[in-house]
């Protein structure tokens, strides 16, 4: 027993990724909290979804199966896992069974590279951002061969709708990603580097989030990368190949049950997963606000007390609507079911509060934040804005962003290296 | 048992002219010319296998920079993604005057 | 010094991939079977780059190869309506000529990696410094680098040939030219 404290101890102790340290047991350990987190984190976003979207078109969402609907999506699970699991008729069963494992891998294979803090990624590979981009872009074929094996019309327009549209946007993401790239060679040597942690460094060293990087550049690369993100993960307003009004849900019309709760599953992983590239990439990845202008312990302690009191937040609101749910005897049990909660979150931010998890937690903890602010701006886009037709979708991503993204490349790279290009000019007037 | 142990150069030769074979085997007995082009996607597949273990074989005797295997594996996956786009675009206008996609039924230039 | 046996396990899972992705990409009636298991045979070979400490090769793999090309071919396949030659001949005429002809060809390749020649052999020492943390720079200096890059033409050349390709592609699946 005390061997394995002291193992599990001199571990946290390390300064290394699991992969660089060649650590078998440690990274089998990270992948399942992050297969445990991603599960929980999508869980959270189905409910958050349906509250969100409900209070933003003014009426209030899952109210019945828990207090305030918070276990709609446990409920949810059930049902989808318990549904009769149906094969079309002259579908090709193979390829059929296949394309949703294809997109969850596509999905999920993405989170081994994710720095959640300076040791904190499952590995750290020299090619970080390029191992992402590429894997996200598997998800592609899943979809491509779900639409196909479904043999039938709606969902072979969908896929390949969906298709064209996800390989549209990615060009254009491609082109952003390049961009802050280059930013990351701005230092002393004028190396940069591709991996995730290394691009978090840089701005820890330049001592500038690369959003603000070179102003305007670093915020149209950011702006054109949250654009053709949203249209990378088939979420409004790009939801054309899969919302209902328009090809009854498209590529995933045929599967039912638990394949269909796959495609779910990997679609708010892929939101997630491009979500913390942006965040890595442009908003600082794990750096608290100010590293480097606010130093010193006393800033550090206050910021390291933003955990703790994030869930005293959500553990205050739930006790106020606790407080607020009717008195009425068939409400007793949810009642106790919220109060319950509350508790439960108060506990959490205890132990955030206690000195060796808040200072373990705080590179964890902003990461999650920023993705978390990405998330509501996935919720906020598709309670807002009304969908995109096919046509101009594929008009603004080949006409609109990719010129963009050209244009800000070559610029970037201008400002990148004025240095290097003012001496020249200077070598061959002299 | 050590030689099946100890992966060397050797193992990810043979596994590369595994590969090779398999691909010409694929492009001689098909008839089907979408799965011709996918075996000449295996052979330049191995033949990319092969240069990436010499380039670590050539590593190991001129130092760590010494990568020029792996910069023509990245052309030649260049060359391959353009390949396989002309070709199969030919094969789409083959398959709009014929209605075949057998190699052996475009033989109007026989005797 | 022992290797270690993690490697060794790696290797053969991803070999055995290769090969019986291999053996179902020429062996399947069905295009899109073929195409799936051609992918399987990618991504296997993505990771034995990167068991040859070639991250850089391997991300273009997956990027190009498995996120690209594959895609193409499979809208070629659901383009082209293939269903009729599901059940035709599979195989042409002269399979026995080809498989004899690989079967020679194999034989060569059998003779040449048994001999080593003047007593060099293929074994890469172990005390070699694994570097994978500077490859993608390594690579950029050899295309690149003003005085240590040897590759620029090359890359300038393969833009080139792109600019074909597109053109080329396009043109050829045009309907009215």
């Amino acid at each position: 027993m005390h061997a394995i404290v002291e193992y599990i101890s001199s571990y946290l102790q390390s300064n290394q990724t699991p992969g660089a340290a060649g650590n078998f047991v440690w990274a089998t350990i990270y992948i399942l909290l992050v297969f445990v987190g991603l599960s929980i984190a999508v869980i959270c976003m189905n409910w958050l979804e349906r509250k969100i979207l409900a209070h933003m078109q003014v009426r209030l969402g899952p109210m019945r199966v828990g207090p305030h609907g918070l276990l709609q999506p446990i409920a949810d699970a059930l049902k989808l896992l318990l549904k009769e699991d149906i094969i079309p008729a002259e579908a090709d069963a193979t390829v059929f069974w296949i394309a949703p494992f294809i997109v969850v891998l596509a999905a999920f294979t993405v989170f081994v590279v994710v720095p959640f803090g300076p040791t904190h990624a499952i590995t750290d590979m020299n090619i970080g951002i390029l191992f992402m981009l590429g894997v996200s872009s598997l998800a592609v074929l899943g979809i491509v061969t779900a639409g196909w094996a479904s043999n039938s019309h709606y969902p072979l327009i969908g896929a390949l709708r969906s298709s064209a549209q996800m390989v549209s946007y990615e060009v254009a993401m491609g082109l952003a990603v390049v961009s802050a790239i280059m930013m990351t060679s701005a230092n002393a040597e004028g190396t940069g580097t591709l991996s995730m942690i290394g691009i978090v460094q840089a701005q820890l060293e330049q001592h500038e989030w690369f959003l603000f990087k070179y102003f305007p550049l670093g915020i149209v690369a950011f702006g054109i990368f949250a654009i053709a993100m949203v249209a990378e993960t088939n979420r409004a307003p790009f939801d054309l190949p899969e919302a209902e009004s328009e090809l009854t849900a498209g590529f995933h019309t045929e599967y039912s049950g638990f394949r269909w709760s796959l495609f779910f599953l990997a679609e708010y992983s892929a939101m997630i997963a491009v979500s913390s590239i942006a965040v890595t990439l442009w908003l600082g990845g794990w750096l608290r606000p100010f590293p480097n202008a606010l130093t010193g312990p006393t800033w550090d302690l206050v910021f390291s007390l933003f955990p703790g009191l994030t869930f005293l937040f959500l553990a205050a609101l739930c006790f106020y609507s606790t407080v607020r749910m009717p008195k009425h005897p068939l409400f007793r049990i949810q009642t106790m079911g919220l109060a319950g909660f509350g508790v439960v979150l108060a506990l959490i931010a205890a132990i955030l509060f206690w000195g060796p998890a808040r200072v373990r937690v705080q590179d964890i903890y902003w990461f999650s934040a920023k993705v978390a602010g990405f998330m509501y701006l996935y919720i906020w886009y598709r309670g807002t804005f009304p969908r995109y037709r096919f046509d101009q979708l594929m008009k603004v991503g080949w006409k609109v962003l990719l010129p963009t993204g050209l244009a800000l490349l070559i610029l970037t790279a201008i400002v990148g290296m004025r240095t290097e290009i003012l001496s020249m000019f200077q070598e061959g007037l002299r | 048992m050590n030689t099946l142990l100890h992966i060397s150069t050797l193992h990810y030769l043979v596994l590369g002219a595994a590969l090779f074979l398999l691909g010409i085997i694929g492009v001689l007995t098909r008839r089907n010319v979408v799965i011709v082009l996918m075996s000449i996607e295996l052979i330049l597949n191995a033949v990319n296998l092969n240069l990436v273990a010499f380039s670590r074989y050539w590593q190991s005797i001129h130092g760590a920079s010494a990568l020029h295997g792996q910069v023509f594996a990245i052309f030649v996956i260049t060359d391959a993604a353009a390949e396989a786009a002309v070709g199969l675009g030919i094969l789409i206008a083959f398959f709009r005057n014929k209605e075949t996609v057998n190699v052996d039924e475009v033989n109007l230039l026989k005797w | 010094m022992n290797p270690p046996v993690a490697t060794a396990f790696f290797f053969y899972l991803l070999a055995a991939t290769m090969i019986i992705g291999g053996i179902l990409v020429i062996t399947r009636k069905n295009a899109v079977h073929s195409a799936l298991a051609l992918i399987t045979a990618l991504l296997a070979q993505a990771a034995l780059y990167l068991m040859l400490y070639a991250p850089f090769v391997a991300g273009v793999q997956i990027i190009l190869y498995a996120g690209g090309i594959m895609v193409l071919f499979l809208f070629v396949i659901m383009l082209i309506s293939i269903e009729r030659n599901m059940k035709e001949r599979q195989f042409n005429k002269q399979w026995l000529v080809g498989i004899v002809a690989a079967a020679a060809l194999g034989a060569l390749f059998v003779t040449v990696y048994t001999k080593t020649s003047r007593g060099v052999s293929l074994f890469i020492e172990g005390r070699m410094s694994y570097g994978e943390s500077q490859n993608t720079q390594m690579i950029a200096n050899l295309l690149f680098d003003r005085r240590a890059g040897m590759y620029m033409f090359a890359f300038e050349i393969a833009s080139l040939l792109l600019l074909v390709a597109i053109i080329g592609a396009v043109v050829m699946a045009k309907k009215r030219i």
